[in-house]
Order: structure tokens, then sequence, then C-alpha cells
């Protein structure tokens, strides 16, 4: 075995040791899988053995599946299963299932089996400690136990929606099992998952303690008469929790993510028969939601290209790693207040500069604001805080940037006073340091005219809130050098967020799509479709927050001198829809700015709901009835389109920062995994012939551009056509 | 075609559905087998003759399971000939029942039957019985499941009905109740219900609130504004996007009330009437049920209806009282509006507002009611109807002869 060891000790305990070679996590694939269904085998037939405990080599007990190859290769059987006949349904199930089978062997070994989890257990490994009998975890408060698989696509698939609900009950089993939501040891001790947390470095003792004093070597739903915590589905008391629990899922999911439907299904079809009928059908339902596009296209975007893009997939080869230790920032308004916050919170030394000491104070009074919260939840302390501050130098002096290896420049968005800041800022920096805007709206190529060493110069457009936003925007001017990019990157590796290289364009990326979205709404607005409709169906989109009340969250009167900025710039090339005249009238003639002001498509009552404005009516003045499935369409089409169009342009290139940009950025639709994933999913032909119908019934801007065109001809996809593993080899 | 007649009605008066209920220390055995027993005896019946005894319940399980006809058909002291048979159409099963009876009947294969049924929900409350409707994911998800009284006020969002619209016909529903009361329009066929020493427990229907006005019902909370929040109005809303937001207007003031009871109605050919010297009250001109979207759910009676009158090649103004079962009040305003049906036609006596709706038995009351009403009035043409759950409904026409 190369993955674990096995040490038998006098008292017949066998401590078995997971540890995988050439790897910093333990995770499930083909090879450890293979190996702890021998081990279990060998060890229940070895008389000499009384008892096992299994923990990990590592600093983590297991991170879970290795999705990229277990995801690859059952997702790839899965699929192919989908279109099989029932011959290949069966095979992949019997590939699905073995994980389940070997974990049920485990707990039916005989032996008392206890699990001392030293570490964080994720996924499959927390799984393989629900099949032990004992679960002592060490007491590292920033360990995490959990089942996350829900959050990209995927559903418990080793016994983990069955034992949990079997354990804890059903309604406290919910935010486990469908929100992947993770406990620290005492938490999931509290929980009732794990059975004791002792301090770091006492679990393997305790495990075998247990064994000694106690080692009932049979799970508690394997023993006569056990019953469902709270109850099962059809018990009086149990039930609630499903009807109500399917109304709050079918709410908050609009019926898009078959995951969380399936985990749903497999705990109630699971908990009304014995936990062998109840793990097949585990794996029926794994294996169904594994089928769905959404399951692979989420893994795809939200775990696997993500987390390339995070460990720097599209930085410049040639470049030597890079670490900011003193970063400057221009203007201390929310923006910068944010980004002074996440870069004084990883040890980055941070000079805060506005134009007045009091407002470069505000803005670093910002951390204080974060870190009191976070002291008030229990996850923080007052000497962190202090920490974090003491890095933090809030100045109006430029001088202070002497020697900051970054500048951001967070001012207003105007192109003289950030061509004058620029300015000043290079009078003290070194030559080597990298300048960025965090400009999201004006061209970065116009921005570094202003620089003298426009090589040096690049965007890094941070989203708001700055501390709860993944995603970081990097922008190239046409002059920006390759350092200049691998110095964004890892910085923004530096503050642990996930970062797209874009080239300028208006708007950059998401900025121009993601106002195709808001200004479809107000475009259907202005014809004359019902705002109700528009509203509730954006929000069944899966959008966050749907188009029009989204117009008032970034304030119409923001929206209106972009337009106008853009219809300036633009002249006759200008899209002219019935968007930009229902924009001006609202803001320059009603005075409807947005959120801000209480006033725009919504009300704000004060201390009330905000409900849609009762004038729109009256103001629009006509009523157009034009089907549901149209109003879905045209909202998700258009920023599915306006990538594409990014893509042809060279403003993206690639398919990664397309799809987790769209996601991480603007909140498009999780479950269709990014904007092109979307078209992808659909296929090009289908997506085409769509987009020329919407462009028949609703205005030219539907027109498909001439790459998808082509695509559609040859039958190409997104991912097949631009494949980001061919590119790099 | 044999042709059905009515030959009698006997209902329990409806106790009020909770502990302390005058009803709450019979068992539903005890109700179904009192109104066995007064038909037998009010006819003077050879029990023998009678083939079967259809009774409607809603969560047969407990003391309401295990075939509960068959079961009151023995206590009652029928002949044990007597077979019978407990079915579940949830609100409709009164009604149903009686259809069922009635379709032996028509159909040649039974001379004499009893259609009825029984709840008692102090002692078995509603979803007792359980059920995947609500429960299994894929059920409640793919049919949008929501509560009824979720449903009803989605009808009253989606219809304009308001609060006060919704409390006007409680008012109205109370109002022509003790009317009927004051006029003695239930006495023919309400028997009061007994204790095992004989003693009358309750000899009318308790649940009324004569003294209801507007301002009383207006000061009442919407029943259904708390649940909705647990997902249930963002269920409705996605399945119905044109309405904005759910608006709660039902109350337990005007909604029906929960009550104990249970009611059948005596049926047979022509030939069985004249040799057991039974006369002919009406005649079951049509019966038939339909499902319509089960998420609004309750706007089934719509459909029924129509589909009522063309099976029996009628128009609406054929017939002369309609009695829909008064679930929610916006069940029946949404009726009206969506056939265009005088309030003078319709629920003329009162209805399950004011006296309350004891789900397995409430479709043979109201048929019973109205053909009362249809004598009192020298009438001759009904339609009896109830929304019912998962968006059915199930209508009667009846005719007198």
């Amino acid at each position: 075995m190369e993955n674990f060891t096995i040490d038998i000790d006098h008292n017949g305990i066998a401590l078995v040791t997971w540890d995988m070679p050439n790897r910093s996590m333990n995770v499930l694939n083909t090879s450890s899988i293979a190996e702890l269904a021998a081990w279990t085998e060998d060890l229940s037939n070895n008389d000499d053995v009384k008892g096992i405990v299994i923990t990990s080599g590592k600093e983590a007990f297991c991170a879970g599946a290795d999705l990229e190859e277990m995801g690859g290769q059952l997702a790839g059987s899965a699929l192919k299963a989908a279109a099989g006949d029932e011959a290949a349904k069966r095979d992949a199930f019997d590939m699905i299932f073995e994980l389940n089978r070997v974990l049920r062997a485990l707990e039916t070994c005989g032996k008392p089996v206890a699990a001392a989890i030293n570490g964080t257990a994720l996924g499959g490994g927390l799984e393989v400690t629900l099949a032990c009998h004992y679960r002592v975890a060490a007491d590292h408060p920033k360990a995490q136990l959990g089942l996350p698989e829900a959050k990209v696509g995927l559903m418990p698939g080793a016994g983990g929606s069955q034992r949990v609900p079997r354990l804890i009950g059903v309604a406290n089993s919910a935010p486990l099992i469908l929100e992947g939501k993770a406990l620290n040891p005492q938490k999931a001790a509290e929980t009732g998952i794990i059975h004791k947390v002792v301090p770091a470095g006492e679990e393997v003792a305790d495990a075998k303690r247990w064994i000694t004093e106690d080692g009932d070597a049979e799970a508690p739903w394997d023993k006569k008469g056990f019953k469902i915590p709270g109850g099962g589905p059809y018990h009086p008391a149990g039930m609630q929790n499903f009807v109500v629990g399917n109304a709050m899922l079918h709410d908050k999911t609009f019926g898009n993510y078959p995951a969380q439907k399936n985990i749903m299904q497999a705990v109630h079809d699971g908990l009304v028969v014995p936990i062998d009928t109840a793990l097949r059908l585990e794996s029926k339902y794994f294996m169904k939601t594994l089928m769905t596009p959404e399951a692979m296209n989420m893994v795809r975007t939200l775990f696997l290209s993500s987390q390339e893009l995070g460990k720097g997939a599209r930085r410049p080869a040639g470049v030597d790693n890079t670490h900011v230790k003193k970063l400057g920032i221009l203007g201390a308004g929310m923006m910068g207040a944010g980004i002074a916050y996440v870069s004084a919170a990883v040890g980055i030394e941070v000079v805060l500069i506005d134009m007045s000491q009091e407002g470069a104070e505000k803005g670093k009074s910002y951390t204080t604001t974060v870190m009191d919260k976070k002291i008030a939840r229990g996850r923080a302390t007052e000497e962190k805080k202090q920490e974090i501050l003491d890095r933090i130098t809030p100045s109006t002096d430029y001088a202070l940037l002497e020697g900051a290896d970054l500048v951001i420049e967070a001012v207003f968005e105007d192109r003289d006073i950030k061509a004058d800041v620029t300015a000043k800022t290079e009078a003290v920096i070194p030559a080597t340091s990298i300048f960025a805007s965090n400009t999201s709206t004006l061209p970065i190529t116009g921005l570094a005219d202003a620089s003298q060493r426009p090589d040096h110069f690049i965007g890094i457009h941070f989203f708001s809130p700055v501390d709860k936003m993944p995603l970081v925007e990097i922008i190239t001017g046409e002059k920006t050098n390759d350092k200049a990019i691998a110095v964004a990157l890892d910085y923004v590796r530096q503050i642990k967020k996930t970062p797209i290289v874009v080239n300028d364009s208006r708007g950059f990326y998401t900025s121009r799509c993601f106002s195709t979205y808001v200004t479809e709404g107000i475009i259907m607005l202005a014809e004359g479709v019902d705002p109700v409709l528009i509203e509730n169906i954006g929000k069944s989109t899966g959008m966050p927050v749907p188009p029009l009340a989204m117009s008032d969250e970034v304030q119409l009167e923001l929206s209106y001198h972009i337009m106008k900025q853009t219809k300036e710039d633009l002249g006759a090339d200008f899209p002219e829809t019935p968007a930009y005249p229902l924009i001006e009238k609202m803001v320059t003639e009603l005075g409807r700015l947005g959120k801000k002001n209480g006033k725009g498509f919504y009300d704000y009552p004060e201390g009330g709901k905000k409900h849609l404005w009762p004038g729109l009516g009256a103001l629009i003045g006509k009523q157009t009835a034009i089907p549901q499935e149209d109003i879905k369409k045209r909202l998700l089409f258009i920023q599915a389109l306006e990538t594409a169009r990014c893509f042809e342009e060279n403003v993206l290139m690639d398919v990664r920062d397309a799809d987790v940009g769209s996601i991480f950025g603007w909140g498009f639709a999780p479950y269709t995994g990014g904007t092109l994933s979307f078209i992808d999913t659909m296929g090009a032909k289908a997506f085409v012939a769509e987009c020329d119908a919407l462009a028949e019934k609703y205005g030219e801007r539907f027109a498909p551009n001439a790459l998808l065109r082509d695509m559609a001809a040859k039958g190409d996809t997104f991912y097949g056509r631009f494949n980001p593993q061919k590119a790099a080899a | 075609m044999t042709e059905c007649f009515i030959y009698d009605h006997v209902r329990t008066p409806r106790g009020r559905g909770k502990k302390d209920g005058s009803l709450h220390e019979v068992s539903p055995l005890n109700l179904a087998s009192q109104v066995l027993e007064a038909m037998r005896d009010r006819n003077d019946l050879d029990t023998a003759r009678v083939d079967d005894v259809v009774l409607g319940c809603v969560s047969p399980v407990g003391e309401q399971g295990s075939d509960i006809a068959r079961t009151a058909v023995l206590q009652a002291g029928y002949d044990q000939s007597v077979s019978g048979v407990q079915i579940n159409r949830f609100c409709a099963s009164g009604l149903e029942a009686t259809n069922m009876a009635a379709a032996q009947v028509m159909s040649g294969q039974s001379d004499l039957t009893i259609g009825g049924g029984v709840e008692s929900m102090s002692r078995v409350p509603m979803a007792s019985d359980g059920g995947a409707w609500p429960v299994d994911p894929q059920s409640a998800f793919d049919n949008y499941f929501v509560p009824q009284g979720i449903s009803a006020d989605l009808i009253a969002t989606k219809y304009g009905f308001s609060r006060d619209d919704v409390d006007a016909y409680a008012v109205e529903s109370q109002k022509r109740t003790a009317d009927s009361y004051k006029n003695k329009a239930f006495e023919k066929s309400i028997v009061p219900v007994k204790d095992t020493l004989g003693i009358t427990l309750l000899d009318h229907d308790e649940h009324r609130r004569e003294d209801a006005t507007m301002q009383s019902l207006g000061s009442l909370n919407a029943s259904f504004a708390g649940i909705g929040e647990f997902g249930f109005d963002g269920v409705a809303n996605m399945r119905y996007p044109e309405v904005d937001g759910i608006t709660h207007v039902h109350t337990p003031g005007n909604s029906s009330g929960i009550v104990d009871g249970a009611a059948g109605l005596l049926l047979g050919n022509a030939d069985v009437g004249k040799e057991l010297g039974l006369k002919p009250r009406a005649r079951i001109k049509g019966f038939t049920s339909t499902g319509s979207e089960p998420c609004i759910m309750l706007t089934g009676p719509e459909f029924v209806a129509q589909k009522a009158l063309d099976r029996t090649g009628m128009h609406k103004d054929d017939i002369d009282l309609w009695e829909l079962n008064e679930a929610f009040a916006a069940v029946v305003l949404r009726f009206m509006q969506a056939h265009d049906i005088d309030h003078a036609k319709m629920n003329v006596a009162g209805g399950a507002i004011a006296m309350g709706h004891p789900l397995g038995a409430t479709g043979a009351m109201i048929l019973g009611t109205v053909l009362d009403e249809l004598e009192r009035r020298d009438l001759n043409t009904a339609m009896a109807l109830l929304c019912i759950g998962a968006g059915m409904g199930t209508a009667t026409i009846i005719e007198r002869v």
C-alpha cells in the first residue's frame, strides 16, 4: 500500500494512518479507495485485530474526492450512461456505488472502528469518518468538517446524505448537506456529527481509549429499534421538515439546482428504508446529479477553474514571483477603505492617501468596523484588530508612498483627477513599482497616457464590498507589460481572491456584460412589459437580484452618467434603445435616482419593505404582453451573447476567465456554470437560432456575432475550441 | 341508464373541532353510525335491502382507519349483508361518496345505497395521514405545493379580492346561516348527536358567529402570512409571476371552520323506492370531477361546473341554486366572478364559513342542504360542488321530481 500505513499495537488495535505520497492533502481517488477496500478486508479477517483507528499523517484528515480525477471519470461514465442503454447505466452505477460499498463494509466489519480526526475533513473525507463507529477530533478551531458537495452542484455520494440525518435528524442536517456548511470541531461536536473534541495530539489516544473501554462495533442505525431523530418523512413531527423544507428549498433555488433537489429526494427516499438500501438510493441520486449539465458546469467553473485561476493559471511565464510588502492606496472612499482592509489583513503595509486627513482616517476606520463585527461574532480578537490597524497609515502626504511595490488609485471616476494623482504618485514611487487603477468604467489605455511608465500601468478592478466579493478583474492596457500583470496577479493571490485577466474595453468584461442585464430589464419596462413579471421572472432566472431592483442598487443616477458619457464618446455608434430615454427621464425629470435616495423603480419606505413604484404604469403609458419564457431568455441570453462578443474581440482570452468572472463578478446564474458554459450546454447552434429569433422580435442587439455563427456551423463549443489545457500545451 | 333518486338526507350538527367542542367526546365511528341509524329509523328501512354504504373520510387513520364505512354499518346494527367502503377525494369526499353510491344505482349494479361521509377533525387532525404530495420532494417541487390557505390568498391576490371583499362575503354567510336557523331550514335534515346514555350532546351547528360584523372580522390576523414566509409565498409567486407578492386576506373569520360531523344520503332506483314506500325527493341528473392547476389548487370548481353543464347539456342559467363549499371566501368569490353568477343564487342557506367544514362529510351535507332549499323555495335544479386539494373539483347536479 502506498497511501496507508498500518501499525497494530499490543492491544490489537490497528492504527491506520492515511498519508498519500507526493500530495499535500489526502484525497479519495481510485488508488486510495482500492487500498481502503483492501485493508478493510484484511483487518476484518485478522483475528489479532480487536479494533481499528483511522487517522491522517497530514495536517488535514482528508480533503474529499479528487474532483479532477474522480469528477472526470465518474461524470464521464455517468454522461455516457445517460445517453446509453441500461447496461451502461448499471456499469456507471457500480462504479459510483463502490465507495459506498467499501465504507459500508468498514462499518459492518464486526470490529469497532474509530476516526481520529486530526484536521480538516471535507466531503468524502468526512464521509469516511461517518462510517466509523466513533469520531473524535483534534481541537483545531480552524479545522473544517463538512460536506461541501452541494456548493459545486454535486451531492454527498459516500453516505453523507444518509448517515448525517440518521445521526442528527433532518432539520439539523439541512445546513450541512444542502448548503454545504462546514463546522469547526467544537461546533461539529455540539451538532452531534462527531462524539468528542480533545486537545490536538490526543485524538489517536482517545480513539484507542474508546475502543478499549467501549468499542461498540455497531452503528446506531444497525441497532434494533433505531429511530430517525426528530422523525422520518412520514412521522407526524418529521413530516413538517419535508413539507416546509421542500418549500424553502424550492423558494431559495427556484428549482434551478438539481443537486439540492436530489439531496432532498435522497434523504426522503433513504430514511424510510434500511441503511443498505438507503446507500444504494444515495448513489443513484448521486449519479443522477452527475448526469446533469449543471453539475458538470458547476464543478468545472466553481471548483476546478476557480482553483486554477487562483493558483495563477493566467500568470505570464518568465516573471519571478513577486510579493507586495508595501501598498499605496489613493482615495479612502468605500473602495479604497475596503482594499486597505483586505490588504492589511494579510500582512501588507498600507499607506492610505486621501485629500484630507479626516477622509483618510475615515477610510481606515472601516477596518475597525469590520474587525469589531468579527470580534462580536468571536471570529477575531482585539489584538488581531490592533495588529491590522497598525499596518494602515492614513495620510494626505504622497511622500509616504515611497518604496511602495504597488499603488492602487481608487479616486473619483474622472480622467483629470486620475491623471493628477498618477503624476503625483510617480514622482515618489520607484520606477520598478506598478501603478494600478481601480476604475470600473474608464479604459486603461487612455488612463495610462497620463503615466510616464505606461508599461507599468494596469487596471485592478475590485468589486464592492471589497471584503466580501471574491473576484478581482485585472485589465491590461495596450502597453501593460508582463511584469505588471504578474505583480497584479501575485497581489490578488496574496489577498486570497480569484483573479481574471482581460484586455481593455469599455466596461472591460464584467461591467460591460453585467450592464446588458440591467439594461435589458429597463428596455422591457420601456416596451410596456409588466414590471412585476420582469422582476419575478428575473429572480427565477437565478440572478441574485432582479434587473429593476438591481438598477436601483447600482443607482440609476450612475447608470445615467455612464450611458451619457458613452453616448458622447460613441456618437452615432451609440446603440439606441428605449432604456436611455427612460433612465434620463427618471433621473433628470423625476429625481428618482436609485435606492440611495429612496426612489428608483422601487419606493423604499423608511422602515418598510421596498415595493415597485406605483407610478411606473403611468410613466410608461403602455402595456405589452410577451411570453414569459421570452423574458427569461432575454435576460440571460443578452449576457451570454455579450460575453461571446468579448471573446471574439479578445477582451476575453480564456474561457475560465469568462465563466468564473461571470459568476464571481456579477452573480450570473451559478447553476449554468457561467456565461460561456451556458452557451456550450445549449450548443452554439441552438443558441444562435434563439438569438436570431430574439433579434427578429426584440432588436438587433440580439444578433449573434461571427464567432458564434462559425461555431454553430462547425458544431464547436467554447471549451472544445478554446480549451485552456490545449492552449497551454 | 337507470335513474337514481335521492330518498332522504340526514346529517349531524357540526361541533367545534376542538377539545372543547360538543362532539369531541364522540368517536367518528359513533358519528357515522348515528347517521346510519337515523336514516334507517326515520325511513323504517329494511337494511338488508341496502347494497352498499360509501363514506368519505379524508384522514382515514387511527380511529377513522380500517374502512370506517363497514365498521359503521356493523355498529349501526345494519344487516351484515351490507358492505361498506371508505373513499377519499379530499374535501369533496362526501360528495364523491354520494356520486359513487349513485353510480352503482345508475349502472344497475345496486338498487339501494347510502353515500355520505364522516370526519372528526377534533380527534383525527388534518394531515394525520401524511402522504407523498407535500412531503416527497419530486411531487412538492414539480407541483409547486403550497398549503390551501396560501392558494386561497393567491386566488384573492390574482383575481383582485380585497380583505374587505372576503370579510363582506363572510358576514353575509353568517347572516344567511342565522336566517336559516330563524326559518328552521335545517330541521328536516339535522339529527341530534347523543351520548352513550341517550342524552343529546348537540342539536345545532355550534361554530356559527351570528354577531360577526366587518369590524369584528377585520380585527382578525391573516392566518397564512406566517407560513407564507417559510417559502410558500415564494413558491406560489414563482408559479404565478404575474402577482406582486401574495396578499394574505384569509382569517379564521372568512375561512371554513374546523368541525366534527357526519352525513348521508339515501339513494336508489325507482322500483326499490316504490317497493319500500319511499318518496323520491330529487333525481341525480349528473356528476363529474376534474383536475386543474395544483398550486392555485382551489379554482377547480370553475372548470368542473362547466364540465358538468356540458356533460348534461345544460346551461348555467338552468341552475336555480348553486351550492359551492365555502372553503375560503375567495374560492366562492372567484367562482361567481368566473361564471358571472348572482350571489342571490349562491349558497343561499349559509355555508362552511359559518357552520364549518367536516372534511369527509361536507360534500354530502351541502348536497342535502341545497335539496332542502330547492324544496323550501319550490325551485327545480341545483348544482353542488367543492374545491379540492391538488387542484380538483367535483360537482353534482340534482333536479326535483
